[in-house]
């Protein structure tokens, strides 16, 4: 295909930016779009869970029970009366701050041990992988249930139980990423300068690595959620009077023939949550290019 | 291969030594002993209690004396359901998970497979969307938001199906097999679907389509066994992951499996069990990993050079 | 030849589901043939006699043995069991038990007097570590024995006189002695056999197995597949085995109430344990409806740690107690399924009523509270509530939390532990508040009182009274008449309500679906079962139409 000249020069100046050609890929993709959108909605949703909520979190009413969902209450209520549609926002912010900042201790513990890992190589590599080998070999919803039950239930302990989880495949990818971003020329240029090797991964080789890690944060978001979901389905997890969408399915699984929407609601939330995050990271790995690889 | 086999079972046991110590300690540190009662104990009663079951001994005694044991193959008598010991719990429980993720497995394995293959044949048709979205459902559904829904469907409104029981009624292993086998299933359509891509857009593909094989020979005869190689490497986790599945579905359903008794002796601080079950699933996994990881190999010659590099 | 997806699966189905159906409901097939399908709660721990505390466990163990003497279903007054007749002396503190010559061990082996002073050597031995060991303690010595404090056991207060007669001298007259020989704690075993397999203080041997066990019951046991059922058939040794309808029960563990309930509605379970709060409106309405709900020895109730603060103020524990509206919480969480408590004692206690010394009275309430220093709630320290992981304790605690919100202004916590955790808290004294409940043993007001002694295991509040002790380890033991003892019992109460160590909430209640086919289990305050009694019409199915 020919292109007028005069648009040349701005065109390959453009079309070389992985950025861009990534986010029109992305565009394409309808699924991603509805995810990212449908995600930003739900995030905004339980953000101003305060402000939009219409009922007081905790604002019960015996007497009125567990009724279905009506003008009053567009989500019904629970037994004790309680609007629904609040406990479901409120629960959103716990759910998703679980996916996020447990993703978050995941993300810098598996970057920092797998760039550290690929860049040194050699023995420090073999040592630091190895290690990774062994825990990847434990039955680690043993442990974290074990934990829980020993430790009781703390908000902190979840996010480092669960993110300690989920370090490790972070790290093998982040060292395939960084051995290879490694023979690349503009690496050995900048180790000619001098520059220390902490500065050249966390300057230069890191960023290049962006790539993957975003798309394995926003595929590890969802797996994190489905774990602290189980996790308070078996009483380990959040504890009342906090909440959770894991919470809130578990209450509604035991009353479900006689009040099917304590279930149907929150497992809906959280079912279509979790959609629109894969979506959006199957979009972005798609866009992006990236491989997956094992080690 | 068989070197590498060796070395992978010599790596084995470190790992499981370390999950045995770790779990040991770990359950003794936990708030709440075996013995602890709604009636009062008498402290005379207590002694003879502990002294029974060892507990008035030094930690590190009773971790020694723990292994020694573990070196006779005896996992010790239940805290719980004394009387019984680890073995014999787990002896009744086996069965009934083996089964279960068997089961699940296969379910898994034939619809995600076929899943896989028909998306892949047609990329990007109505043929590759609706398994694939299909899929999704699979992976964002847990198994204790699905289970409930399908008790609650066909179990409760059509009344097709029992809903709890393992081996007691016909047809009460459908229901439990299907959800814990659901989100396996979605995973390998889409490995497989992803594999069988890559295979199918190989030179030797076309020239057999060119020829003028049909689908089916196409998948069979030449990019089955190439493309299912994702699928075999996965078989390996899935295995950890099935097990950890078991535990909510077990509960859901009330099936007397190993999972179920796990958590219930994790409630329970039933220290011997709770250890006795780690060590033996530990095992387990580490086995399944290694099979998996040979089976993964042997398929692809690639990847059996790979193997025999490993130092 | 092309793959078709969709036909493999219609195929695929098809072929499930043609295995399923079918199948006779338990049910069915069990008043056809005289078996009862008894959902049994969790799956027991043991059935040992001497070594097992809980109600699951209790059911198989009543329906393998039999005590001296047991209880009528209806009445709850002692008639004749292992003894055919006793003799009590004038004084009260001297039984003769006359055990019936039928009576006879599961291998036709004649039940003797020496078994008994045997078993209860074995019962109250530190070392096999009865937690009910306690039960036999009215006995002369016997917890001298259990402490260790003796070691020969001859010297406790239980003799053979003979192969049928059994002497048994008691420290005082004892009025529910005789209820103390039907708990099974009190049971006998057969020696040979448990010592065939170990000694006689070892735990858990596998004397109890179907292929070993010899028992004394209505019933021997047949089959124990771990997690999936017991199964015991009708005992044709068994001295009243004419009175016996039944050919065996089958035992189910149904720990999901839920699940249980489901089972009953699909005729695969005669009785349940529990049920599904919420499923009980719809039960109410049924005709001949199979749910059963009676009053049960048993009270609910929260423990104040009265050592700590602000609850060991006792202006502020009566505020707590004042401020809970115990009438809509009843007919609320609960569903009309409790009778609201104001008291440690349940009402008509073997016709012993406790002292209500308040009621629902929020404007006293906050008064108090205001007295104690936080009028409104200002500079309140706060407040835990614990209590074990449970779904019905949750949902009170949830709304007693609200409660004392709303009418209060204070701001409480709640927080749940595992069942040995929570244990372990309590008998810590590590909580503030903390949930509780208490069945009693025996029916007798003694054995809610004689918690809240000053060194009582099972007290957990810190509360000490002097005085309290002395009625109630004295004085009423000795009491001339029962009026006196009541009224001495009733002045103790009052006395320790009004320090409130406890927020009491609700008298127990025993609910369960029975099925219209059952016949002969009679709701009683103890909820014992006896399943001699029990009998199976095959023509009543089960009809859930409501009114």
């Amino acid at each position: 295909m020919s292109s007028p000249t005069h648009h040349l020069a701005e065109e390959d100046i453009e079309a070389s930016s992985l950025w861009r050609d990534a986010r029109l890929r992305l565009q394409k993709n309808h699924l991603a779009v509805v995810g990212a959108v449908a995600l930003v909605i739900v995030i905004l949703a339980v953000s101003l869970a305060p402000w939009i909520a219409p009922y007081e979190y905790d604002a019960q009413d015996l007497n009125l029970g567990a009724t279905a969902p009506s003008a009053a209450h567009w989500f019904g209520t629970d037994i004790f009366g309680r609007d629904l549609l609040t406990q479901i926002l409120y629960g959103g912010r716990i759910s998703l701050a679980v996916g996020f900042i447990a993703t978050a201790v995941a993300l810098i513990i598996g970057v920092s041990w797998g760039s550290v890992a690929g860049y040194c190589g050699g023995r420090i590599d073999a040592v630091m992988m190895r290690f990774v080998d062994v825990l990847y070999a434990l039955p680690f919803m043993i442990f974290i249930i074990l934990l829980m039950v020993v430790f009781g239930r703390n908000m902190i302990l979840l996010f480092l139980a669960i993110g300690a989880v989920e370090w490790l495949t972070m790290a093998r990818i982040m060292r395939t990423q960084v051995q290879s971003l490694k023979q690349k020329e503009f690496v050995e240029a900048a180790t000619s300068t001098g520059l220390s090797p902490l500065v050249i991964l966390y300057r230069h080789i890191i960023p290049n690595a962006v790539g993957p890690m975003i798309v394995y944060t926003t595929l590890t978001i969802p797996s994190v959620m489905l774990l602290e979901a189980f996790l308070s389905f078996l009483g380990l997890g959040i504890q009342p009077p906090a909440t959770s969408w894991g919470l809130l399915i578990s209450y509604g699984a035991e009353t479900m023939e006689e009040y099917p929407w304590l279930l149907i609601f929150p497992g809906a939330a959280l079912t279509l949550t979790l959609f629109s995050l894969n979506f959006l990271g199957d979009g972005l790995r798609d866009a992006l290019d990236v491989r997956g690889s094992k080690d | 291969m068989l070197k590498f086999i060796l070395l992978r079972m010599a790596q084995a046991i470190p790992v499981v030594l370390a999950v045995i110590t770790v779990t040991f300690f770990l359950v003794r540190a936990a708030p709440g002993g075996p013995f602890d009662s709604e009636k009062a104990v008498l402290p005379e009663v207590k002694k003879a209690l502990e002294a029974q079951y060892k507990l008035d001994v030094p930690l590190t005694d009773q971790y020694l004396g723990y292994l020694a044991d573990l070196a006779d193959g005896d996992l010790g008598p239940s805290f719980k359901y004394p009387g019984r010991s680890v073995n014999e719990i787990l002896a009744s429980g086996l069965p009934v998970t083996a089964e279960l993720g068997v089961y699940a497995l296969c379910f898994a394995l034939f619809i995600g497979v076929l899943a896989g293959i028909l998306a892949a044949l047609r990329p990007n048709t109505k043929q590759d969307y609706v398994p694939m979205t299909l899929a999704m459902i699979g992976i964002c559904m847990p198994s204790f938001l699905l289970g409930p829904i399908l008790i609650l469907v066909f179990g409760i409104y059509l009344e097709w199906l029992p809903i709890s029981g393992w081996g007691d009624l016909p047809g009460d292993k459908i229901l439990p097999s299907i959800t814990l086998g659901s989100a396996y299933a979605a995973y390998i359509a889409r490995l497989s679907r992803a594999g069988m891509l890559e295979i199918l857009s190989q030179d030797y593909i076309r020239t057999a389509r060119a020829k003028g094989a049909s689908d089916s020979r196409v998948v069979f005869k030449h990019a089955l066994r190439g493309g299912l190689i994702p699928v075999i490497a996965f078989l390996g986790p899935a295995f950890a992951g099935l097990l950890a599945g078991s535990f909510v579905v077990e509960t859901i359903f009330q099936i007397p499996g190993l999972g179920r008794f796990y958590v219930q002796a994790a409630f329970n601080r039933d220290y011997t069990m709770i250890l006795g079950t780690t060590v033996f699933l530990s095992v387990l996994i580490v086995i399944f990993n290694l099979i998996s990881d040979v089976l993964a190999a042997w398929m692809d010659p690639r990847l059996r050079t790979q193997f025999s590099k490993a130092k | 030849m092309r793959i078709s997806y969709s036909s493999t699966l219609v195929a695929l189905l098809a072929l499930t589901l043609s295995a399923c159906g079918g199948g006779e409901k338990n049910v069915v097939s069990g008043n056809a043939t005289g078996y009862l399908h008894y959902g049994n709660g969790a799956e027991p721990q043991g059935i040992d006699p001497h070594l097992v505390t809980g109600v699951p466990e209790s059911h198989i163990v009543r329906a393998l043995f039999e005590g001296l003497a047991v209880k009528n279903p209806i009445t709850l007054e002692p008639e004749p069991g292992v003894a055919e007749r006793w003799e009590i002396s004038p004084d009260g503190t001297v039984y003769t038990f006359f055990i019936n010559p039928q009576a006879k061990w599961s291998n036709g082996e004649p039940v003797t007097a020496s078994d008994y002073v045997w078993s209860w050597e074995r019962a109250l031995h530190p070392e096999t570590g009865s937690l009910y060991a306690y039960m036999l303690f009215p006995v002369v010595n016997a917890e001298k024995f259990a402490s260790g404090a003796i070691d020969d056991f001859a010297e406790v207060g239980i003799k053979s006189l003979d192969a049928q007669t059994l002497r048994i001298s008691l420290n005082a007259p004892t009025p529910y002695f005789l209820q103390l020989m039907d708990h099974y704690s009190t049971f006998a075993v057969h020696p040979e056999t448990v010592l065939k397999f170990g000694g006689m203080s070892d735990r858990f041997t596998l004397w109890t197995r179907p292929e070993n066990i010899v028992s004394n019951g209505a019933f021997t046991l047949k089959e124990w597949s771990l997690n999936r059922q017991i199964k015991v058939e009708k005992n044709p040794h068994y001295w009243d085995k004419s009175s016996v309808a039944l050919e065996g029960v089958y035992f189910y563990p149904t720990e999901n109430v839920v699940s249980e309930e489901r089972m009953f509605r699909s005729e695969q379970l005669h009785v349940t344990q529990g049920i599904p709060l919420g499923k009980i409106p719809n039960y109410r309405a049924v005709q001949n409806s199979p749910y059963v709900q009676a009053p049960y020895l048993g009270t609910y109730y929260y423990l104040i740690n009265t050592k700590k603060p602000p609850v060991d103020d006792v202006r502020v524990r009566k505020a707590l107690s004042y401020a809970i509206d115990r009438d809509t919480l009843t007919r609320t969480v609960l569903r009309d399924t409790a009778i609201p408590a104001y008291s440690i004692t349940p009402p008509d206690t073997l016709g012993y009523n406790p002292p209500k010394l308040f009621s629902f009275d929020p404007e006293q309430a906050r008064a108090l509270l205001a007295e104690a220093g936080y009028p409104d709630g200002q500079g309140w320290p706060g407040l835990e509530i614990t209590y074990n992981t449970n779904e019905d304790h949750r949902k009170i605690a949830v709304a007693v939390q609200q409660m004392w919100k709303d009418e209060l202004g204070i701001d409480v916590s709640i927080t749940n532990q595992e069942w040995k955790v929570y244990l372990n808290t309590v008998s810590q004294g590590e909580f503030q508040v903390a949930r509780r409940g208490w069945i009693g043993d025996y029916v007798d007001a003694n054995n809610f009182l004689d918690l809240f002694l000053a060194n009582g295991g099972n007290n957990n509040t810190g509360y000490a009274n002097a005085e309290f002790d002395d009625i109630i380890l004295n004085q009423a033991p000795k009491a001339a008449s029962r009026e006196e003892r009541y009224q001495l019992f009733f002045q103790a109460e009052t006395m320790m309500m009004q320090e409130m160590p406890i927020i009491p909430f609700y008298t127990y209640t025993s609910k369960r679906l029975i099925h219209p086919s059952v016949n002969g289990i009679y709701p009683n305050l103890m909820d014992s079962l006896n399943l001699k009694y029990v009998r199976l019409d095959p023509n009543q199915r089960l009809d859930l139409t409501t009114e």
